[in-house]
Order: structure tokens, then C-alpha cells, then sequence
């Protein structure tokens, strides 16, 4: 397959990546989804402190010719945001996995994950993509 | 059956191309309009008419206006007659530009894009600012786009709108408002300018822009010292809708802080059109650029390393983003634009001061004499440019009446958008006038003071 | 054979100019008098300085970069890119309509008055529709005019009504008028034939429901063959029917609007009739409404009375205006021309062609591209280039290869419900010729495709720039030219 999927990460349906760590968890977008966007132009922030949804829409990133939105993983407060991305968006596109990680949520208390994807799980549906 | 001349296909060419088609007739490939929705017969339209015959008609319809070529016309009110140099038109006539679409394929685009490109540039020039785009519809809608843009840069809903605007471009600012739910205050004017205290006690937290006009409908050039330090304290903007062609004279609006700078073009290349087309231009600060409506060109390079243009932030625009697009605007007014560049080129910084000064000494003179005039008064005190309100005598609309039976467009009727006003009219005074033609004026004024 | 051209700013010469103007007839105040110090400008006023003769160079040497209809077929999906007479440009700039003032008294533009009236008749038989505003300039202006119609009217039935549906195969500008005017956007499914999904549409509609936008012909070039049922739907729950009128060049003389149960049209004269784009503008968006809708259209209308047209302010429930004066009036004159000289044969002529043309080169490219809804199409057609997508070559790709035959590519990417979409409208006014010649280049870059498919990626070849970077375009935004930025 030709796109990295890393071990120990969370994976959601809509191609983004968490990665938990006690009541916080930080997100991004999976190398096939920054491999689908092409090249990434732009990328738009939450405020701080806001407070957010599973499944709402926390930034936006938009290639030339393409917006696409990225969703919060679980409900929760925006507790930091990647600046780098402002100057540098390519870095989702470089790095999506590391440099290019886009939000950190405080998660809300008495939440819980619904069905997120382990590695294994991911790779399957990506496999999927593949053949279609 | 007329209008072959633009129709290359032959009867035999049809039929040869239906029977490659596997169709018996036209009517076949029509098929699936269902025969309820069908319509029967020929459409009532009056009997087509040759190339010749359709000239010699038009001819006869336009010769039934009387034009500004054939009076002295001192009408402005947002539509202008400035000269124009011909070598304008000979551009904007060469058909590689007028029957163009839309630059999207930018290799096949480049002259478009480069003249968007040196547009733009001109445009910052003039009013100071960072970025402007490719043009919008009008005057008007320039400047409720501009609105709705500073609600969408501050998340705010409402925006206070100084009486001095144009009642043109309130009605639409108002339609363009009330439609999506976000609301207008009018501020009044004090003396035709306006009123400081009251933008003060107006201006919140809950305010997206106070919106004004440069010089305003009354012709004034306002005082704008602090009005953008106010306003940015309550992190709101300055939106204006100015008079490029005062430009060169008058302050830049970057020069005292607005935001967001839009304005009416016409008077830069387009002629009247009976008021349309014309030209919305829109400038503002970078940091806002992702926030501005319109088509914006844009430098890059070819894969040789050569300079280049492009439609650049089309994520802005209705055919990516839908639905959040900044803007629903698709066609715009690209050849105006075009228009304009070609007329700010040939006037250069010289010949704009010098129509800028021709304007302001014209109106100064004609404004003088009018004001000397017994019954006659010059409405507000303050810095008029081309344009000023004058208080009559009587009723402008019978004065203007007598005024046409001596060749003369007098001054657009103020009555019925400020009664607050009794009878008055705003009279415009472009280089396009002369002494004599405002001699004419004068005295026909003074013959029923 | 490639070479950048200089930009304005970089030619030219301090004190060069390219304009003479009149010196001041009246006696001249010191400029302190009527504009004191604190209000001039301070900012030098930095713009070119070049003769006539330099600047004619130049703008000609920029028109040889940019191709136009009159340079060769530009058969883009949805645009209606057909011949622009020339005589319509001649009469636009005549002194009688050019230099007309919008404020002159009604008295003085007789001759204007009339061509909007017998304008208006000509657009309300065509469309079936009973009166015509001619305020809106473009298409996507007469949509946000046609929902603001649509809205004034239900709110006088006191209902507020927040949704607007739209078929997913819709035009973009169609959900931006939507939320330009408030609504709340519903996408509408289209079903495997490529039309609205009846079922689906039925779902949606409800006591909320504003309106269902449509343009049919929908934008594959497809009949909405339901289009009776749809209205009745529609209208069942109070919904009003309203019509992308972009498309109208597939059915002139066979199909009207109005027959079909639309409340709203608008039209985009640029397209069906005639008018030039003007290399993005200036275009008109007229809107035609049915009875009940007249009430709320935009001030003021033209009317015919005893003493001659005028202007008719009088209409209290008017949602006011949508610009600043009376429209594109210019453009209105160009397409008033055209209707003149083509007549109703000669329009439903036009239809026909259109459709013919249309339906001769979609057989023939068909062969060699993947057409997703096979049947019939009126006035354009949507190839899908998943074939070449395969050889890694994208519809994007393919579009710059066909500049290097000298024609404007297809319409690509749009719509969005068929993968790698290639548009195609053709028009009425291109001969078999040019049809065969067309095809001729998209066959021969199909083979390319399969033979030397870099070759097709590395496209084009003989433009005046080559492929240009759109990504650096915004990564390293560049609007305007500066001194630095030489």
C-alpha cells in the first residue's frame, strides 16, 4: 500500500488520525488524506478555548482547488492549535503525522470514544479504497 | 428563416449529421421533453429582421434619446460623464478580449490575467490599499459586498450606514441585508456630513462597520480624522465607497485607516450606458484578502521558471466552496475593468491630477455662480469636489423641465430621497463641461429665480 | 518562442504621457481654497507613464496572449460560447444608448424605454413568463434577485420558509445565491439517469420547504423529464419552482419555463443570447416571474402609457433594488439586436442546431471516452475521463493538451457527480468542420494517452507561458505588482 498508517494511533472513518494521552488527545489528517487534498495551500484554526462537538468541524484546509473540512475526534475544549500551519501548511502534506498535526483537545469529562479504528482496522479500509 | 448568417449548418449538412447520428429528424433528439411541456407552434415574436434592417431600427430607437453628446448635462449621482480617451475603446474592441470567458484556462488567458493583474495594482495605487480584486457588478453592490464582508471578518451582524450614502446603494446594501438576516442602522447627517456624536453613541461591540461615502451623495469630501481609530476600538471597520477619480487629489483611504474601500469605476473608461455596465472596484487589507469576494489574479511562474498569471484563491468562490463561498459572484464586469486599466495607464499620474483639478476648479465656478444667484443656495457648508447641493427656488423637477428646452440636464432631484432637504438637487460638474456650457446654465438658473 | 511580457509599471518613462486634456476655461482658485491641506493626498500617485502609441503596443501585444471565441471553438460546458455578432457592438456604443444617463427624465429616453419594453416582450414569450426585470447584471445576481422574489413572497403569506433545495449536479453559483439570501441549502440526489431523483426530492420537500432551484436542461445536458411531476410536488407544499436559466439555449421554441410550472427564471443574455463575456464580465442575469411574484419585483419596472414608456416606481411591495440603476443595459441592447435579427424561427433554430451539434460529437467522442449517462443530450454532454485517469493522465491534463490544437478546452470538473468530467457544449454557431476537426484532436490525444502519456501531462507546448503553478500562486500570494517584486 502506498500510504504510511502509524501504530499507536486512533484512526476515524473520515481519515484523521488521535492520538490520546491521558484527557488530551491531539489530531491530524492521515497521509491518504493529505495524498487526496494534493497540495495543501491553506489551513484555518480554531479559536482557543473553544468548545467542540465529535464530528464538528474544527478547521478547514483547503488545496487550489479544494476545501475540505477537519473534525474534532470527541467532544471537548481546543486547548492548542499548530501555528506552524498557518505559514507553512505544506507541512500537512510533509509530515502529517508529526509537524502537521492540526488541533489538541482537552476531552470533555464522562466522554467516550465511540468506534474509532486501531491500525489494523484503518489499513483494511484503506485497502478498500485502493481497489475501487 | 433569419439570423442564418450566424448558423454555419446547411439543410444537407443536418441531414447528413442525423442520419450519423441514428435520428429521422430534430424532433427525435427532443424526445424526452415530455409532449405535456412540448410547445406547439411558433413562438410570437415580431418578423426577424436583416442585418441592414436591424440597424436601421436600432438607429431609429437610439436616435429617440436625447444623449449627453447632444445637451450639456450636469447629472452625476453615481453615473459620470468624464472624457474618454478613444485609444480605449480600441482595446477593449479587439475581440481576443471582448469574447473571452472567464481566464480559468490561464496558458490560453495570459492577456486577461495580466491586465486583471495590472488592474489590481492600479487599484491599490489609487486608494492605498494591499489587494483589491478583479471587479464587481457596481458601485452599489461594491459596497454592500464590502458590508457583508466586514460582518464576515467580525462576526458581526450589523452595520450603521451614514445617511450620506447614495440611496441607491442603501437600497441595495438593504435588500442585500435584510435578505440573510443581518441588519442596517442609518445614522443621520448634521449639516450633509455625518453626524460624529451620533456614530459615536452608535458604535459597539455588536457593530461590524460604519459605512460611508467619499465624497458623499451630497458631494462633500467628509472630515475622517479619528472616525477609524473609533471604530477599531470597538473592533469594528471603516467601509467606504469613494470616487476614484477625487483620488489623486483627495486623501487615500489607507491614508486615514479604513478597511475596506470600495467605489464606482464608470468614470474610468466606461460611458454612461444609461447606467450599466459599470464598474464595482473593491479594495482592502491583506490580512482580509481570504474574506474578499470576486476573482482575484494572481503571479506565479511556468515550469520554465517564466513569469505568469493565474486566478489564484479560487476556494473563495461559489464553484468551490458553494454554499460558504465569500460571494455568489460568477460573471463580473471584467471589460469595464479592463476599460479602466487602459484609463488610468493613459492618464498616468499627471493626467489624472490634471482631470481631478479640472473637476474641482469646474464645479468651484459653476458652484460660485450659482450661489450668487438670488433664490438659489448652497445647501450645506463644507469641501465639495465635482459634485454639490444646491436649495432652489422651486421645485427642481419643473426647473429641470425648463432647463431641457435649452439643451440642459440640470441637477439630479433630491425631493424625493431627502424631503428633510424641501427642493434641492445635486448638480456635477465634470472636465467634460465648459465655461460656456456653464454659463448656459447659469443664466437659464438666474432667467426663473 | 516563449517570452514573458513587461508589465505596464516596468515600461515607460517619468513625464511620458498618453493622454491630452483641455486647459481650465474658468479662472482658477488657489487649490488651499477648495481643498485645504489636511484633506489632499499624501501618497504619490504611483501609476504608469507611457504614450498612446506604447500603450496600444502593449494592450495589442496582451490581446495576442488570450484567446476569444473570434479566435477559435471554445466549446466550455454550461458557458454558451457562440459567435457574438458584430453588429451588436456597433449599436451598443451608439452616442443614443452609450452616452445616456440613468437619472434623465423619462421624456428624454424614449428610445431606451421602448428597446427595454419590446425587449421584455420578446424575453417573456421566449420563456413563458409574464414580466421580466432587467436589474440583475449576471446570472448569479438574477439567482440572489429570483430567492429575494421568492422570500418577499412568502413572508407577505406571513411563512418563513428556510429551505432551498438543490440537485447535487447544480451549478455552484445556485447554493451561494441561496445562502447569499439566507436559506439553508438541502442537496438533492440525482439518480442513474442522471436526473433528479424524484423519490429523494419528495423526502425533502416539506412545509420548510422555499423553493427547488433547477436548471433544466440540467447541467449533463439532460432533459428533467419529471419536470410536471417535480412542479407538482413542489407546489403541493407551498414551494415555488425557480429556473437556472443558463441552459435555456437547449430549448428555445421547444420548451418554455413557464409551460413547465416555473415561478422564477433568470437568464443569462451573455449565454443564449448572443452578448460577449467580455473576458468575465459584463454579463446580464434578467429574472422573469410569474402573476403572483410581479408585486415584489425590483424598482422600478418599464411601462407603456399614454403619454409614452416610463419608468414605474409605484410598487409598494417592491423588494427595492438589486442595483445601483437600471442593470447592464448596454448588454441588454446587444441582445435585443440579436433577438431582432434571428426571430422566433430562427431562435428555435438556433436550439436545434445547438442540440444537433451537440449530439454529432458526443457520438463521435464517445468512442473514445467514457460517457456516464449514454442517451441523448440536448445542447451538451459530460464525458468522463476515468479511462485516462488510469494511464495517469487527469481530465485537467487533457484539457491542456487541446490548447496546443488552438481550441478552448471543455469545461472540467464540473459537474461534481461525474469523476473526472469533461463538459462539452459545442453551440449552434461552429460548422461540421470544426465539430470534425475537434474531435480529431481528442482522439489523437486519446492515443497519445496510451502511447506517451508525459507527453499529455507535460501539456502545453505552444502557448505563451507553459503550465503555470497554481499552488506557488497561493503559497506565495502575489496581487498586485510592487517595486520590490521585480
Amino acid at each position: 500500500m502506498k500510504w504510511e498508517v502509524r501504530e499507536g494511533l486512533l484512526y476515524t472513518p473520515k481519515h484523521e488520525w488521535i492520538k490520546q494521552d491521558g484527557s488530551e488527545v491531539t489530531s491530524g489528517i492521515t497521509d491518504y488524506a493529505q495524498d487526496m487534498l494534493k497540495d495543501i495551500v491553506y489551513v484555518e484554526l480554531p479559536e482557543l478555548g473553544r468548545v467542540v462537538k465529535a464530528g464538528e468541524s474544527v478547521a478547514v484546509i483547503e488545496s487550489v482547488k479544494a476545501v475540505s473540512d477537519a473534525y474534532s475526534p470527541v467532544d471537548g475544549v481546543i486547548k492548542a492549535v499548530n501555528e506552524l500551519l498557518l505559514d507553512q501548511p505544506e507541512l500537512l502534506n510533509q509530515d502529517p503525522y508529526g509537524a502537521g498535526w492540526i488541533v489538541k483537545v482537552e476531552i470533555a469529562a464522562g466522554y467516550v470514544n465511540p468506534d474509532l479504528m486501531d491500525m489494523k482496522a484503518y489499513i483494511t479500509l484503506l485497502e478498500r479504497e485502493e481497489e475501487s | 428563416m433569419s439570423g442564418r448568417h450566424f448558423l454555419p449548418l446547411t439543410d444537407a449538412e443536418r441531414s447528413a449529421m442525423l442520419k450519423r447520428i441514428g435520428a429521422d429528424s430534430v424532433d427525435d433528439l427532443f424526445l424526452d421533453v415530455p409532449a405535456a411541456v412540448r410547445f406547439q407552434g411558433e413562438m410570437q415574436l415580431p418578423p426577424a429582421l436583416s442585418e441592414l434592417e436591424a440597424a436601421g431600427h436600432l438607429h431609429s430607437l437610439a436616435a429617440r434619446n436625447k444623449n449627453l453628446r447632444d445637451c450639456a448635462s450636469f447629472l452625476g449621482a453615481g453615473v459620470y460623464d468624464h472624457f474618454i480617451p478613444s485609444m480605449v475603446r480600441h482595446v477593449t474592441g479587439r475581440s481576443e478580449f471582448y469574447t473571452a470567458y472567464t481566464p480559468y484556462q490561464a496558458e490560453m488567458s495570459q492577456g486577461v490575467l495580466q491586465a486583471i493583474f495590472e488592474y489590481q495594482t492600479m487599484i491599490c495605487q489609487l486608494t492605498g490599499m494591499e489587494a483589491a480584486n478583479a471587479s464587481l457588478y457596481d458601485g452599489a453592490t461594491a459596497l454592500a459586498e464590502g458590508a457583508v464582508m466586514a460582518c464576515a471578518v467580525t462576526g458581526r451582524s450589523k452595520v450603521l450606514v451614514s445617511r450620506g450614502v447614495s440611496p441607491f446603494y442603501r437600497a441595495v446594501l438593504q435588500n442585500y441585508f435584510q435578505a440573510r438576516g443581518l441588519q442596517t442602522e442609518e445614522l443621520p447627517c448634521r449639516d450633509g456630513q455625518t453626524d460624529r456624536d451620533a456614530v459615536e453613541k452608535a458604535v459597539g461591540g455588536d457593530v461590524a462597520a460604519l459605512i460611508q461615502q467619499r465624497p458623499n451623495f451630497f458631494g462633500l469630501l467628509e472630515e475622517m480624522d479619528g472616525v477609524a481609530d473609533l471604530l477599531h476600538k470597538q473592533g469594528a471597520l471603516l467601509v467606504l465607497s469613494v470616487d476614484p477619480l477625487s483620488l489623486p487629489l483627495v486623501q487615500a483611504p489607507a491614508e486615514y485607516g479604513t478597511d475596506i474601500v470600495t467605489g464606482e469605476g464608470q468614470g474610468m473608461g466606461n460611458p454612461p450606458s444609461f447606467g450599466g455596465p459599470l464598474l464595482g472596484f473593491f479594495a482592502t487589507r491583506e490580512k482580509y484578502i481570504r474574506r474578499m469576494p470576486g476573482r482575484i489574479a494572481g503571479e506565479t511562474v511556468d515550469h520554465d521558471g517564466g513569469r505568469g498569471f493565474v486566478l489564484t484563491l479560487q476556494t473563495r468562490e461559489q464553484h468551490i466552496r458553494r454554499e460558504r463561498a465569500t460571494s455568489n459572484i460568477c460573471s463580473n464586469q471584467a471589460l469595464n475593468a479592463l476599460a479602466a486599466a487602459v484609463y488610468l495607464a493613459a492618464m498616468g499620474p499627471a493626467g489624472m491630477r490634471e482631470v481631478a483639478l479640472l473637476c474641482l476648479q469646474k464645479a468651484a465656478y459653476a458652484r460660485e455662480k450659482i450661489a450668487a444667484l438670488d433664490g438659489y443656495r448652497i445647501t450645506f457648508p463644507g469641501v465639495y469636489f465635482k459634485e454639490f447641493t444646491v436649495s432652489l427656488p422651486e421645485a427642481a423637477r419643473t426647473l429641470n423641465r425648463r432647463l431641457l428646452s435649452q439643451n440642459i440636464l440640470g441637477g439630479f432631484d433630491l425631493s424625493k430621497y431627502y424631503p428633510e432637504l424641501g427642493e434641492a438637487a445635486l448638480f456635477c460638474v465634470t472636465e467634460t463641461r465648459t465655461r460656456a456650457e456653464i454659463d448656459t446654465l447659469v443664466q437659464a438658473l438666474e432667467g426663473w429665480s | 518562442m516563449r517570452k514573458e511580457k513587461t508589465l505596464l509599471f516596468e515600461m515607460g518613462s517619468p513625464g511620458r504621457r498618453g493622454c491630452s486634456l483641455p486647459d481650465c476655461d474658468v479662472p482658477e482658485k488657489p487649490l488651499d481654497d477648495l481643498l485645504p491641506a489636511r484633506l489632499r493626498r499624501r501618497q504619490p500617485l504611483d501609476l504608469p507613464e507611457l504614450s498612446e502609441g506604447e500603450l496600444i503596443r502593449h494592450y495589442t501585444a496582451l490581446s495576442r496572449r488570450n484567446h476569444g471565441v473570434d479566435s477559435g471553438f471554445y466549446p466550455l460546458g454550461s458557458c454558451t460560447m457562440k459567435y457574438n455578432p458584430k453588429i451588436n457592438e456597433d449599436i451598443a456604443v451608439l452616442p443614443g444608448f452609450a452616452y445616456l444617463h440613468p437619472c434623465q427624465d423619462d421624456c428624454t429616453v424614449q428610445g431606451a424605454l421602448e428597446l427595454l419594453y419590446r425587449a421584455e416582450a420578446g424575453l417573456k414569450e421566449v420563456t413563458g413568463m409574464d414580466r421580466i426585470t432587467f436589474q440583475p447584471v449576471a446570472g448569479a445576481q438574477g439567482e440572489l434577485t429570483g430567492l429575494m422574489l421568492i422570500q418577499a413572497y412568502h413572508r407577505a403569506r406571513n411563512e418563513e420558509r428556510r429551505k432551498v433545495l438543490i440537485p447535487d449536479s447544480a451549478h455552484g453559483t445556485n447554493p451561494a445565491s441561496a445562502a447569499m439570501s439566507g436559506f439553508e441549502v438541502v442537496q438533492i440526489p440525482s439518480d442513474a439517469r442522471g436526473l433528479v431523483d424524484l423519490e429523494k426530492l419528495k423526502e425533502a420537500l416539506g412545509p420548510d420547504t422555499a423553493a427547488l432551484m433547477l436548471t433544466n436542461p440540467n447541467t449533463l445536458g439532460l432533459f428533467e423529464a419529471d419536470i410536471m411531476e417535480i412542479a407538482a410536488a413542489v407546489h403541493e407544499v407551498g414551494g415555488l419552482l425557480y429556473y437556472d436559466g443558463a441552459n435555456l439555449n437547449a430549448v428555445m421554441g421547444f420548451a418554455r419555463p413557464g409551460d413547465m410550472g416555473f415561478d422564477v427564471v433568470h437568464l443569462n443574455l451573455h449565454k443564449t443570447f448572443a452578448t460577449p463575456h467580455g473576458g468575465g464580465g459584463p454579463g446580464s442575469g434578467v429574472v422573469g416571474v410569474k402573476e403572483r411574484l410581479v408585486p415584489y419585483l425590483p424598482l422600478p419596472l418599464v411601462e407603456k402609457g399614454e403619454q409614452g414608456y416610463y419608468f414605474n416606481y409605484d410598487l409598494p411591495l417592491s423588494i427595492g433594488k438589486v442595483h445601483g440603476f437600471h442593470g447592464n443595459f448596454g448588454v441588454v441592447v446587444k441582445a435585443y439586436t440579436y433577438m431582432c435579427m434571428m426571430g422566433a424561427a430562427g431562435l428555435k433554430q438556433a436550439s436545434a442546431d445547438a442540440v444537433l451539434n451537440a449530439n454529432y460529437l458526443m457520438r463521435r467522442l464517445k468512442k473514445n471516452y467514457a460517457l456516464t449517462h449514454d442517451r441523448p443530450c440536448k445542447h451538451e454532454f459530460v464525458l468522463s475521463a476515468v479511462d485516462q485517469k488510469k494511464q495517469g493522465v487527469a481530465a485537467g491534463d487533457i484539457a491542456k493538451a487541446l490548447l496546443d490544437y488552438g481550441f478552448h478546452p471543455p469545461t472540467v470538473y464540473f459537474p461534481l457527480i461525474v469523476e473526472e468530467a469533461l463538459m462539452v457544449e459545442p453551440t449552434e454557431t461552429e460548422s461540421m468542420e470544426t465539430l470534425d476537426r475537434f474531435a480529431e484532436a481528442m482522439e489523437e490525444i486519446a492515443r497519445l494517452v496510451k502511447e506517451d502519456p508525459a507527453r499529455v501531462t507535460g501539456a502545453p507546448y505552444t502557448t505563451p507561458v507553459g503550465r503555470l503553478d497554481e499552488v506557488r500562486a497561493v503559497r506565495q500570494l502575489r496581487v498586485r505588482w510592487t517595486p520590490e517584486s521585480e
